[in-house]
């Protein structure tokens, strides 16, 4: 392990927007060193024997609490989790309680997933153990950004100086304000589309951010598209018509993709609309590293639990 | 009982009277104001070097009673009041049960007599349960002491409701109505202002359009029936300038606008801390500035703190899910004084103006006046004090405030209610 490499020992993950360039280099060059754990046929080293995780998740979610739950066990430390429907949350327990009782049985970390914006950086501010946010509202889902960064270094062997196309609702999405931040530290050049009524209205005040109305635009010359998932569960009515008519003016399909660079790399945050945001040819196409950003998932939250919890001693 | 208060710089806005000047108060009135008065018997407070002003007056408070006394009642937020330099607070009647009859009226005005260390005036309700739907019983409340209504935390949303409310009450004569202005729709869920704060936050906005469509609307009704509207804690620099225009019209238009919409924007929303959320939000550094420039081009009449006290567990979680609002009668002096007038911004009579002799007027009270024959409610403010902004040592029981840990220059330091001293150097006497 590299000496010269920064501690992120005791920093919480709230999101990217407090992470330095060099910090985000740290935690994609020691997931690099995880995800050959992965591919071991023994996937268990011991380099957080003796630590304790919990995993605290008041929305519905697959991949990204499994993610860091085997990210956890991987690394031998024990991971409970804890979610809203079968705990005291439903006897109306607030969050300044449920993290009192999380923090007095002991654990180092709790990986949070909240639908209020700041959630986490409230935690963070009422116990000690490390905080993980692994989604708050539409504020920030950090490890999801530094996934997309990891995949698309590993695809590309840089960063800096790419074309990313963010397609989609970004209004309700923690994800692309997560890779709005990330992307730009790294240096990379970050477009944004969609119909007007899914992108919030001054993110054009943000230095750095291209904002367009069509599609088309945003994607041609693209090294990187993302598209984001509409999620109808936070639609209030009215903001486009129909997902039909969203699909042939603002999908992602093969003709559109086209207009990119010929090697470009598609990623999709998951789970996915397929036939709406993004056709199922582009999906499963050649292009597509969705199901590999699943794989890496685990190897960035591996990365970002060694870091936080030891220092990133030893892996 | 006599109060002789010496060698003060007296600002009487009724008469534009500013000068160093003697003012003593006995059996409740002022009785002369002039140079080198004595008085036989009379208590002698010393107020050189500092500001001796009438009374101040808040036209808008949540005092929380009736029902919610965990977040403050009539004593705790007249303790606020006084220790905050002011002589007559009205509170608002969004509680529980809402204030909009006669009788909730009449044990308001009991619990003041009882309670209170200021005078209370009543706000009523102007829809039955501030449902917007049908008119409380406004001539009732009236003739029980009321003086002014208000649906004040929310947008009534008919057009209708608010023209018969204007309609109707013309009768009785102008008395204010006074309207939170933020049109429903478009700031459902919304949280903060909208803008660049918000885009990078993921909190869902409040437009200042929804605030001028709302302003833009009341105007217009106000101006069709001929009735009086006074626009409640105006944020946007457009309805700003609604405001201005239609007052250049003839409009009987009012307005108010808080400290914290002159001084604070959204920039300095932070997710973990509840304290900057209000409504409505704090908006842009333009919009504070166009604020600021109705209050000194007369556009803006009053500057009101919205005390709006929660208990400490409402406001102490999630951005999204603690309740708008926060104390401001210990502050409001202070901050106007350190970050308005003393950045040069407004002059000291000026501001005392808009928070004594205007709202008391625009509320027919007979205070906010150092005048002979007036009731002898007096704020006397060392500008120069210097103090730090600690929740610990507010009489209120709200406590999130985006100014505690401010360092602030100006304080009140005596408040005399109908010729007695409820506050001095920050205590409050019994």
């Amino acid at each position: 392990m590299d000496k010269n490499r920064i501690s992120l020992r005791g920093k919480n993950v709230l999101g990217l927007a407090d992470f330095s360039p060099e910090e985000i280099r740290t935690v994609l060059e020691t997931a690099k060193e995880m995800k050959n754990i992965i591919h071991r046929d023994i996937k268990k080293v011991p380099a957080l024997r003796g630590k304790s995780i919990v995993t605290l998740f008041y929305e519905p979610s697959t991949r990204t609490r499994t993610s860091f739950e085997l990210a956890g066990k991987y690394l031998g430390a024990d991971v409970v989790n804890i979610t809203a429907g079968t705990s005291s949350i439903v006897k109306g327990e607030s969050l300044r309680d449920t993290l009192y009782t999380v923090e007095a049985m002991g654990v180092d970390a709790i990986v949070m997933r909240h639908k209020a914006d700041g959630a986490a950086e409230y935690a963070s501010r009422v116990v000690s153990p490390v905080i993980l946010n692994a989604g708050d509202g539409a504020h920030a889902h950090p490890s999801q950004a530094l996934l997309n960064l990891f995949t698309i270094e590993q695809h590309k062997g840089h960063l800096e100086g790419l074309k990313v196309a963010i397609l989609g609702d970004v209004l309700h999405s923690r994800v692309a304000r997560s890779d709005i931040q990330g992307m730009r530290k790294m240096g990379m050049e970050v477009h944004i589309a969609g119909p007007r009524t899914l992108l919030p209205r001054y993110l054009c005040e943000e230095p750095g951010i291209f904002i367009h109305e069509r599609v088309e635009e945003a994607i041609r010359g693209a090294d990187v598209i993302e598209v984001l998932r509409i999620q109808l569960e936070r639609m209030q009515g009215g903001l486009f018509p129909t997902t039909r008519e969203y699909a042939r003016i603002f999908g992602l399909n093969g003709e559109r993709l086209k207009l990119a660079k010929d090697d470009v790399l598609v990623l999709h945050p998951g789970p996915m609309n397929k036939g709406w945001e993004i056709s199922p040819h582009v999906a499963y196409g050649d292009n597509s590293a969705i199901q590999e950003e699943v794989q890496n998932g685990v190897a960035i939250r591996m990365a970002l639990f060694t870091l936080v919890l030891t220092g990133g001693r030893q892996a | 009982m006599k109060l002789l208060i010496k060698g003060g710089r007296v600002i009487n806005p009724e008469t534009s009277f500013d000068k160093i000047a003697d003012v003593l108060a006995e059996d409740g009135k002022i009785v002369a104001v002039g140079d080198g008065l004595s008085a036989e018997g009379a208590e002698v407070y010393d107020a050189s070097g500092k500001i001796v002003a009438p009374g101040l007056v808040d036209m808008h408070v949540h005092l929380r009673e009736p029902g919610q006394e965990a977040k403050e009642d009539f004593v705790s937020g007249t303790c606020a009041a006084a220790a905050g330099g002011y002589t007559t607070v009205a509170t608002m009647p969004n509680t529980k049960p809402v204030v909009d009859t006669a009788a909730l009226v009449r044990s308001l005005k009991q619990r003041e007599a009882e309670a209170a260390k200021v005078h209370v005036a009543i706000i009523g309700a102007l829809t039955k349960g501030q449902q917007g739907e049908e008119l409380a019983e406004l001539g009732d409340m009236l003739a029980a002491g009321a003086v002014a209504f208000s649906d004040d935390g929310h947008f009534d949303q008919s057009a209708k409701v608010m023209l018969n409310a204007m309609d109707y009450l013309h009768a009785f004569g102008d008395y204010l109505i006074i309207n939170h202005e933020e049109e429903t729709s478009l700031c459902k869920d919304g949280v903060m202002n909208e803008g660049h704060r918000s885009a990078l936050l993921g909190l869902k906005g409040r437009p200042t359009v929804a605030e001028d469509i709302a302003v833009a609307r009341d105007v217009l009704l106000a101006e069709y029936a001929g009735a009086h509207v006074h626009i409640a804690h105006i944020s946007s620099g457009r309805s700003v300038d609604i405001v201005r225009r239609a007052k250049q019209r003839g409009v009987k238009v009012t307005a108010e606008v808080t400290p914290q919409h002159l001084t604070l924007t959204d920039e300095c929303v932070e997710l973990w801390d509840s304290s900057t959320k209000i409504n409505p939000p704090l908006r842009s550094q333009a919009d504070c500035e166009a604020c600021l420039a109705g209050l000194k081009d007369g556009t803006i009449d009053a500057v009101v703190t919205d005390h709006s006290p929660h208990a400490v567990e409402e406001k102490d979680r999630e951005y999204m899910y603690a309740p708008s609002g926060f104390p401001g009668l210990e502050t409001a002096v202070s901050v106007m004084l350190t970050d308005v007038c003393g950045k040069g911004l407004l002059d000291i009579p000026t501001l005392i103006a808009k928070m004594s002799y205007e709202p008391a007027k625009l509320l027919h009270l007979p205070c906010g006046r150092l005048s002979e024959g007036a009731p002898a409610d007096i704020t006397v403010i060392d500008p120069k004090l210097e103090w730090t902004v600690d929740a610990k040592e507010f009489y209120t029981r709200g406590s999130h405030s985006p100014f505690v840990g401010r360092r602030l220059t100006g304080k009140p330091v005596l408040t005399v209610v109908d010729g007695r001293i409820v506050m001095q150097d920050g205590k409050i006497r019994d």
